[in-house]
């Protein structure tokens, strides 16, 4: 019974590597400036956590295999180096591990969120709700319009509580239910949610960030491949969850120009 | 160590000797009873949550009577899954990982392991049990209110699971019952973990000095003093939150909150606030799942190895140091919360080092069986198997300690993958290893090997099938607690989730040869010898099943450290702890 163990976790093991190496199920290609360096740090640990993995499960399969049904007749024995020469080898190969990939590594966090977004990059607003997000554009003036919780009224398409008849700023302010972005521009995207605590997610950016109600958050990004992309809620909010999700698009400068105006209308 | 304040005379009636029992026995045998129910109520649910993920329209036979609104003809709305989820996670979390490993096994075995006729606090004892029970059925009767449960998750995220039925169904009445149910349990909790640590510190029998306690006993006190300091956080938590919930403050709630139409009578409170008191409990309490388990594994490992461990104290060290670090690394529940982003960093680091105790105890544990005899039954093999889980369930945590990875990571099906192998499988494995193994002492009748065995066989594979694959999903960026999957993206993965389903399906009916097991070997079984194991420690020395008092009317002194395996010169391969007999010191 001990080797039948011994095999079925060595085969167990190598099993599981499988689709890791062939990268079946993968992350899909990154479009950010920022996400390279993420896909990097994942890699180096896939490639410590996996050997470490691989290493401690073949270990296991050995040591039963050779040890198991031994009896009164064989000899106790014990590691070689014992207890001090494993807390060592822990010592040692798990802080080096650490110290690479906990202290280098910081720099893709710090890419994200430690610098602040450039002083041209474009600022776009984004609010979530239950079940929707909803973009805004601050428009013609670049400034955006103040919100009013008591104004909303989603049967009037006034998702963020503008209030036009006072407010001069939000008069020109552009909302939108997808996020269209100009490719290859630093956008700077603040994020306030309506309600109750959602996320925004976006796979191919490599990008999440929660929306905490009462305060208002920002996360900035450059998007450099034009395409579709689903944005998704991660954040549990309520019953209408897994159906919250809104498109990322990311356009060429020209047509993203002709988006905006043909919204601004 | 005073017996004195243990001492209370046998039972005398039914009600005493079976109901209220101040007898740490058989309220051991109580939370181990509440925890079968709670595991197998929390299994079906998982089953029936699986189901819906694959079949999302096909309706599951029965599901209507338990809520007409929540499941109409059987197929089940998107609140329902969320309802059932939340239940799920609070039943397996607390009344699942939190009662078997620590509450049931701790209270039966760690007063005799030490050679105590009881626990400090008997009555204490008891309280501790039935407020449980009643946190039980306080939760359990949220299924019964017209909402049904609540939809806000294990974590009660606010102000979700703050403003009531405004945000959602199940979040009126079904999370008051929620937060009643966890407050209760805290209480229970605190009675209990102090009760551990008065019992073992103050206890101990004549000879039984902190070094010689085995194990096990070690790592059901250093849990004691992790649970003293978690559920003193959540029980106010708790409490504040049910104050918000119906005494309109606004702890957790911020202003300018509409919900359902309406603008929320709140205003400045914060929702991260929720997130640091749960998470400063929540993180430790993986630690109160997975530390007895370690504890539990150890212990039968070294009999059934017939040596002992490569060293005792850094084995007990390295629990020492992952209790102490335990409290320092919540805030990587928060990487993307919001909280200031510097602080990231101080939360990895901890997180990361946590690593190296863990390893040191991995290592430990495969350095032990190297030239070892090592004995496979089914309370070994489970040993084993844990010993694989917590390393596969572990590694996964090197990714999610890292902020910038827990950017594309964080609450994706890599997340539910990493924590049911490492806290769910890898301490229910323990579980069952503790249950092969001590069964014979607790119950005076042996197990079925061969129905163990294939237990075993089910249970391991089936676990891998099942949760190996949850990592892919997340690599493929699955998001978790999703009734169904109607984004494009996720299409491709469908049938990743049908085999998981179907592993599910597989894996839980090798459960029902378990629970079969423990019924028939009850009252069929063999008559267990006192110490079937040729074990060493204390709980060996006394009859199967032990009398009310424990040890009778003699008091144990013990004269050895816990685990005399195969020392040369002794004269026999193992040495119990009260035998008088010189045996050579080594180590």
């Amino acid at each position: 019974m001990g080797r039948i163990f011994a095999i079925t976790v060595v085969i167990i093991a190598i099993a599981s590597a499988i689709p890791i190496v062939l990268h079946t199920w993968a992350p899909p290609e990154d479009i950010s400036t920022h996400g390279h360096a993420i896909d990097d740090q994942m890699k180096d640990t896939m490639y410590e956590a996996g050997l470490s993995f691989l290493a401690a499960q073949l270990l296991l399969g050995l040591f039963i295999w050779q040890n198991a049904g031994r009896g009164k007749q064989d000899k106790l024995k014990t590691f070689p180096g014992g207890a001090k020469g494993l807390v060592i080898a822990a010592l040692v190969l798990v802080g080096s591990e650490i110290l690479a990939l906990g202290v280098l590594g910081q720099k893709a966090w710090a890419s994200v969120y430690f610098a602040g977004p450039d002083k041209d990059a474009m600022t776009i607003q984004a609010q979530a709700g239950q079940f929707a997000f909803y973009f805004r554009y601050p428009g013609a003036d670049g400034k955006f319009g103040g919100m009013h919780p008591d104004k909303i009224d989603e049967g009037n398409q006034n998702f963020f509580g503008l209030d036009p008849e006072n407010d001069v700023d939000s008069r020109d302010d552009i909302v939108a239910g997808e996020l269209a972005v100009p490719v290859n521009r630093q956008i700077n995207l603040t994020l306030h949610s309506k309600d109750v605590g959602h996320s925004f997610y976006v796979r191919e950016l490599r990008l999440q960030q929660d929306f905490v109600p009462g305060l208002d958050l920002a996360v900035h990004f450059t998007a450099t491949k034009p395409g579709r992309y689903e944005i998704v809620c991660t954040q549990l909010c309520g019953l209408g969850h897994y159906n919250m999700k809104a498109y990322l698009s990311v356009l060429s400068q020209e047509d993203f120009d002709k988006w905006l105006k043909e919204r601004a209308q | 160590m005073s017996q004195e304040a243990a001492h209370h005379g046998p039972p005398t009636s039914f009600l005493r000797k079976y109901i209220f029992s101040v007898d740490h026995k058989v309220i051991g045998k109580q939370y181990y009873g509440l925890a079968l129910a709670a595991v197998f109520t929390g299994m079906i649910l998982s089953w029936v949550m699986r189901f819906h993920l694959v079949w999302p329209n096909a309706a599951i036979p029965g599901l209507q009577w338990l809520s007409k609104v929540g499941a109409p003809g059987g197929v089940m709305t998107p609140e329902y899954y969320l309802s059932l989820l939340t239940m799920h996670g609070t039943l397996m979390v607390f009344f699942v990982l939190t009662n078997a490993p620590f509450a049931a096994f701790g209270n039966y075995f760690l007063p005799i392991q030490i050679g105590a006729e009881d626990m400090a606090f008997p009555r204490f004892n008891m309280m501790s049990f039935w407020v449980t029970f009643a946190a039980f059925v306080v939760l359990m009767s949220a299924f019964f209110v017209p909402d049904g449960p609540p939809i806000s998750g294990w974590t009660a995220y606010a102000p979700l699971s703050a403003v009531g039925s405004d945000a959602g169904p199940g979040l009126g009445m079904g999370q008051n019952l929620w937060a009643i149910s966890i407050a209760l349990f805290c209480i229970a909790s605190l009675l209990g973990a102090l009760n551990f640590i008065a019992t073992t510190l103050d206890l101990r029998a004549k000879g039984m000095t902190l070094m010689r306690m085995p194990i096990s006993t070690w790592a059901w006190f250093i849990t004691s003093c992790i649970a003293l300091l978690a559920f003193a956080v959540l029980l106010p938590a708790c409490l504040l939150l049910i104050l918000d919930r119906i005494a309109g403050t606004s702890f957790f709630v911020p202003g300018g909150l509409m919900i359902s139409d309406r603008l929320q009578p709140h205003s400045g409170g914060s929702p991260l606030l929720w997130q640091h008191l749960f998470w400063f409990f929540g993180h430790p309490e993986v630690y109160i799942a997975i530390l007895p388990a370690m504890g539990i594994v150890s212990h039968i490992l070294i009999n059934s190895m017939r040596k002992p461990l490569l060293s005792h104290k850094v084995v007990i060290g390295s629990m020492l140091s992952i209790g102490f670090l335990s409290y320092m690394v919540w805030g990587h529940h928060m990487f993307l919360s919001g909280m200031n982003p510097f602080s990231a960093l101080v939360f990895s680091f901890p997180t990361l080092i946590i690593t190296i105790p863990a390893t040191i105890l991995t290592l430990i544990w495969l350095g032990s069986l190297y030239g070892s005899r090592l004995q496979i039954n089914s309370a070994s093999l489970f040993a084993l198997g844990f010993i694989s889980m917590f390393v596969s369930g572990g590694v996964s945590g090197f990714f999610l300690a890292q902020p910038s990875i827990d950017i594309y990571l964080h609450a994706t099906y890599f997340v539910v993958g990493h924590f049911h192998l490492v806290m769910g499988v890898a301490a229910i494995f323990g579980i069952f290893a503790g249950t092969y193994f001590w069964f014979p002492k607790m119950s005076g009748h042996m197990m079925n090997e061969t129905l163990g065995k294939i237990h075993f066989w089910f249970t391991f594979v089936g676990a891998y099938c099942i949760f190996m694959p949850f990592h892919y999903l997340g690599l493929a960026g699955n998001v978790r607690r999703y009734s169904s999957f109607v984004d494009d993206y996720l299409q491709p993965l469908l049938p990743v989730h049908k085999f998981i389903t179907i592993a599910a399906f597989c894996t839980g009916a090798a459960q029902l040869v378990f629970l079969f097991n423990l019924i028939y070997s009850r009252f069929k079984g063999a008559a267990a010898p006192d110490n079937p194991w040729n074990a060493t420690s204390l709980e060996w020395t006394i009859p199967s099943p032990p009398p009310w008092n424990n040890f009778g009317d003699k008091h144990p002194v013990v004269y050895h450290d816990p685990y005399q395996y195969g020392v040369e010169g002794a004269k026999e391969d193992f040495t119990m702890q009260d035998s008088p007999e010189r045996v050579p010191v080594k180590s």
